[in-house]
């Protein structure tokens, strides 16, 4: 078996048990890189020397009996999140040559427990999207079919983690951008409850939503990722001040006594749902019945106002999130003759199409006269679409539901259709605005071959009962050991 | 037609914490010599992924302001974001409060010559100062961030003064409040607090809201007076003229001493508030408020009455060593050290009269004059007749410029007052002898003359003379003149 196959809880073993060292292991992941990257482009930046560095670093450490939980681990990190020294893009023009002087909470746990850091994965511009297509710079190809996307935002993370790119990596989730991706691309992807995991330096695309997540191998490496990231912030004021249980130890346990919801509403959207997805993700609820869980139908009435409610929200978040980038104090700026022409021609030449979009359609959903018509009925309905949540984990412990109604589109195929695009949200979009936590993991294979992905949700700060029942189905499953076929891409 | 003003007030005062409102960077005040972009961090950069944490102190400041001015404090407060573009603002929105601010219906009562009157208070809310910008008359501009995010507390008053002496009572008071409660420093030259008025005006009588010009960044008394009596007056003439008052905002010409309307559309801004997803709603106890209240220190009119009442003050007296805390702490640190029975009166004769003109002479504040310690020596000194009245005030104005000790004056110079009957006698006797026509002018019935005899006398002693003797012994040899 190649180093770079390893799952983080196998790499893990070997290097404690000094079979391997953690600079083979980042050797071997950083040459996967050179021979496949060229074809699937999930890097933006790749940190090499920095990354063999690290490496040394953790093999002295562990010398001396150091036993960091990510020791030696080489993962990468979606772009979108601050690393120090390192360039940090949020997949757009407009932040091309910034590097922060500042670690993201996030990556400082990870650098702290001892990760290695590999470089920074391609994303949709400032996290808008679900295909990747809308990064600046390129656009990253689904390890499964080089013709289609890998999904997105996360797109990068989720395709370096599917090509075997890296052991794991941070990506960020504002309506599916973890889960998504990671169904297209056949991995597991967790979206923890919003405060779980520190914001600060996650470069805000909707404030109220953003939250980093993870994409692994399995779950047991999602559990261990989470571990190390989850956790209060003093830096950031929306992060919860509450302990961080034990998630490995959540894992086992199996699932009698668990009861599993089965929401109508994401199984009712015929004419965007792809009836495969729609059968795998019922094949499923039927091997969580027979590991012992209760299946109870459940109804979550106000999911279809998900998708209009988030469409007004992030966006007008995002118009203010996006206003700092003015060319004054860092980034791109595109010097005119007065200081509004420099404004202009800074931002009409930094952002991306999406961008743009989002910011003007953000700008007049909370203009005066607007407000109360379109920002202030977005948030009650997003009331009403957490008390349809609280309503079903009053009866349930975990929901599942399918992560996108489709497997991985073909890339161009939903650029000039906007609202196409957004489509693919349509069942990740809730958990943002209820503020829950949620996985993907991989159920099944469409016709084509590609990977279909089903979520198991909890309630805020379920993340336990959720992995718990996520790592129940894999071990009952053998979805999650598939692996694209890399004669395709490989150099 | 007689016409009135209607006059509210905008006042946007620092909060003098040490760290800024959402970031941990030194508050420093601008000195103006500080290199720019020396207290700056990611945070109050604006630069991309950070967060703002919620300075506790600056939100205590605030409701003690708050409270001090009589406020309710809703259980809730909410930050907001508020959005437009301009080089100074580092995020593209200010941090600030629209709905829920921390402080809601206060008032303020100030002295007017009709008596106290109260203008009320319509809200104090917490908000993030912008960065500072220099025109660098090449065409360029450069951005100073050392004050973004300094917190800053505006306090709007609602329409309720109706003269540029009422504005100048309410603006001058609640100065002195915040430097009172140590919210401020108080120092109008570094910018610590600027005003902006909006002022309609309307037949007298009226209750009409007219529509109002506001006058923005008004950054001293002088000006916040001048501009707004220049509105007054161009309003009304407006007015009498058949005219019309559009509502606009206007900025202040120092030089030109009038007001101008700023262009309009660049102003015309939709700051499009919604609450800051950052900052979760802050939640304000009970508790917490009234330990707030508890720690308040005393404010300008407790200490007023307090003076009135213990040191038999008028209140007129009272109020001019209250108006600035340094100064009434001047007062009765002095009255403290006092060795003798000098009456609390005479001490604040002292300081409202002969130290205030030598402050005004010098151009200082209180915190330039001769220490509470060397006044009360001062005052020792003529309370138990060592030098005079008159003499005393010359050591003042000697001690203001060499910052020697009165003792040391009067021993240097010899002041101390001549009260040697013997000497003083002879002194007499050889005015009266010099003068013989005034003598026999006062004896034939011109008794005014008396004050002008007295001062040949007290020019003889380079106004050292104990001036109760002179007057004895010039009656007493007068009168024996008048019988010999």
């Amino acid at each position: 078996m190649e180093l770079y196959s390893l799952t983080i809880h196998e790499a893990r073993s070997l290097l404690a048990e000094r079979k391997i060292s953690a600079l083979e292991l980042t050797e071997a992941v950083l040459e996967r890189i050179l021979e496949v990257d060229n074809a699937i482009r999930a890097y933006l930046t790749l940190t090499p020397e920095e990354a063999l560095e690290q490496a040394r670093l953790a093999d002295a450490r562990r010398t001396q009996g150091d036993d960091a939980p990510l020791l030696g681990i080489p993962v990468a990190i979606k772009d979108v999140i601050c690393t120090a020294g390192i360039p940090t893009t949020a997949g757009s023009r407009i932040l091309e040559n910034f590097i922060p002087p500042y670690d993201a909470t996030a990556v400082a746990h990870l650098k702290a427990a001892g990760a290695i850091i590999l470089g920074k994965t391609n994303t949709d511009e400032f996290a808008m999207g679900s295909s990747t297509e809308n990064s600046a710079f390129f656009a990253t190809r689904n390890p499964w079919d080089l013709e289609r996307v890998p999904g997105g935002s996360s797109g990068g993370s989720a395709a370096a983690v599917a090509a075997d790119e890296c052991l794991g990596a941070l990506g960020s989730d504002t309506g599916g951008s973890v889960r998504q991706p990671a169904s297209f691309c056949g991995v597991v992807g967790l979206k923890p409850t919003y405060g779980r995991v520190s914001r600060y330096g996650l470069i805000a695309f909707a404030s109220s939503l953003d939250q980093i997540g993870v994409l692994a191998k399995d779950v047991t490496d999602a559990a261990i990722l989470l571990q190390v990231i989850a956790g209060y912030d003093p830096r950031d004021s929306t992060s919860v001040n509450l302990p961080v249980p034990d998630y490995m130890a959540a894992l086992t346990g199996g699932l009698h006594g668990v009861t599993v919801g089965v929401p109508k509403e994401y199984f009712a959207a015929p004419e965007v749902m792809q009836p495969e997805v729609t059968a795998a993700v019922q094949a499923a609820v039927g091997v969580l019945a027979d590991l012992g869980a209760r299946i109870l139908d459940i109804s979550l009435p106000h999911t279809e106002y998900a998708l209009p409610v988030y469409y007004l929200i992030a966006p007008a978040e995002a118009s203010a999130n996006l206003a700092r980038y003015d060319g004054v104090r860092y980034g791109l700026r595109v010097e005119r003759g007065d200081l509004i022409e420099t404004y202009n021609a800074t931002r009409g030449q930094g952002f991306g199409p999406e961008g743009k979009r989002r910011i003007m359609l953000g700008t007049y959903a909370w203009s005066a006269g607007y407000y109360d018509a379109y920002y202030l009925k977005a948030q009650k309905v997003r009331t009403l679409i957490r008390a349809d949540f609280d309503a079903a984990f009053g009866q349930v412990d975990v929901i599942i539901a399918p992560t996108a109604p489709t497997t991985a589109f073909r890339i161009g195929e939903k650029v000039a259709d906007p609202l196409q695009m957004y489509l693919s949200d349509i069942f990740t979009l809730s958990m943002n605005l209820a503020g829950i936590c949620g996985v993907s993991i991989p159920c099944g294979f469409d016709h084509d071959g590609l990977p279909i992905g089903m979520q198991v949700l909890g309630p805020a700060f379920g993340e336990e009962q959720v992995l718990r029942v996520a790592y129940a189905y894999e071990q009952a499953t053998e979805w999650h050991l598939r692996k694209p076929d890399d004669g395709r891409f490989r150099k | 037609m007689k016409y009135e003003a209607v006059i509210g007030l905008e006042v946007h005062a620092q909060i003098h914490t040490r760290s800024k409102m959402f970031c941990p960077c030194p508050v420093v005040e601008d000195t103006g010599d500080l290199p720019p972009n020396t207290y700056v961090c990611p945070v109050c950069a604006g630069m991309p992924g950070t967060l703002p944490v919620i300075n506790r102190r600056a939100i205590e400041m605030a409701i003690k302001t708050g409270l001090a001015l009589h406020c309710e404090i809703p259980p809730v407060s909410c930050f907001a974001r508020k959005s437009y573009f301009y080089p100074d603002l580092p995020k593209g929105y200010q941090i600030s409060q629209y709905e829920l601010p921390l402080c809601v219906n206060g008032y303020l009562d100030i002295e007017t010559e009709e008596g106290t009157k109260r203008i009320r208070i319509t809200r104090a809310h917490m908000e993030e100062d912008a960065g500072k910008l220099y025109h660098m008359g090449d065409g360029s501009s450069r951005v100073d961030l050392n004050r973004a995010g300094v917190p800053l507390l505006e306090i709007v008053s609602e329409p309720d003064m109706r003269s540029v002496a009422e504005v100048i009572a309410y603006a001058t008071r609640l100065h002195s409040y915040l430097v009172y409660l140590g919210v401020n420093s108080g120092d109008m030259e570094k910018g610590v607090m600027r005003f902006e008025a909006n002022v309609s005006v309307r037949p007298a009588g009226s209750d009409a809201l007219n529509p109002r010009h506001e006058i923005k960044n008004l950054n001293s008394f002088r000006a916040l007076a001048r501009s707004v009596a220049y509105e007054i007056e161009s309003q009304i003439a407006t007015l009498e003229q058949g005219g019309v008052i559009v509502q606009q905002t206007m900025g202040w010409d120092e030089s030109r001493g009038i007001t101008v309307p700023q262009r309009g559309k660049e102003y015309a801004h939709d700051y499009r508030y919604f609450p800051d997803p950052d900052l979760p709603p802050l939640e304000i106890s009970r508790a917490w408020v009234e330990e707030l209240r508890a720690g308040l220190p005393e404010l300008p009119d407790a200490r007023r009455a307090r003076f009135i009442r213990d040191y038999g003050l008028s209140a007129y007296d009272a109020g001019l060593l209250v108006a600035e805390r340094a100064v009434a702490d001047y007062y009765e640190s002095t009255l403290s050290q006092l060795a003798s029975a000098a009456e609390p009166k005479a001490v604040a004769n002292w300081i409202t009269g002969e130290v205030f003109r030598l402050m005004n002479e010098n151009g200082c504040t209180i915190t330039g004059a001769p220490p509470p310690s060397q006044l009360a020596e001062l005052i020792d000194l003529v309370q138990d007749g060592t030098i005079n009245l008159n003499t005393g005030k010359r050591v003042l104005e000697e001690m203001f410029t060499t910052g020697r000790s009165a003792r040391q004056i009067v021993e240097e110079r010899g002041l101390a007052q001549i009260s040697d009957t013997a000497a003083l006698e002879r002194i007499v006797a050889q005015v009266l002898n010099g003068h013989p026509t005034e003598v026999t002018q006062y004896l034939s019935g011109k008794v005014q003359l008396f004050g002008w005899l007295m001062g040949q006398v007290m020019r003889a002693t380079q106004g050292k003379a104990n001036p109760q003797l002179v007057k004895e012994l010039l009656q007493a040899q007068l009168e024996a003149r008048r019988s010999g």
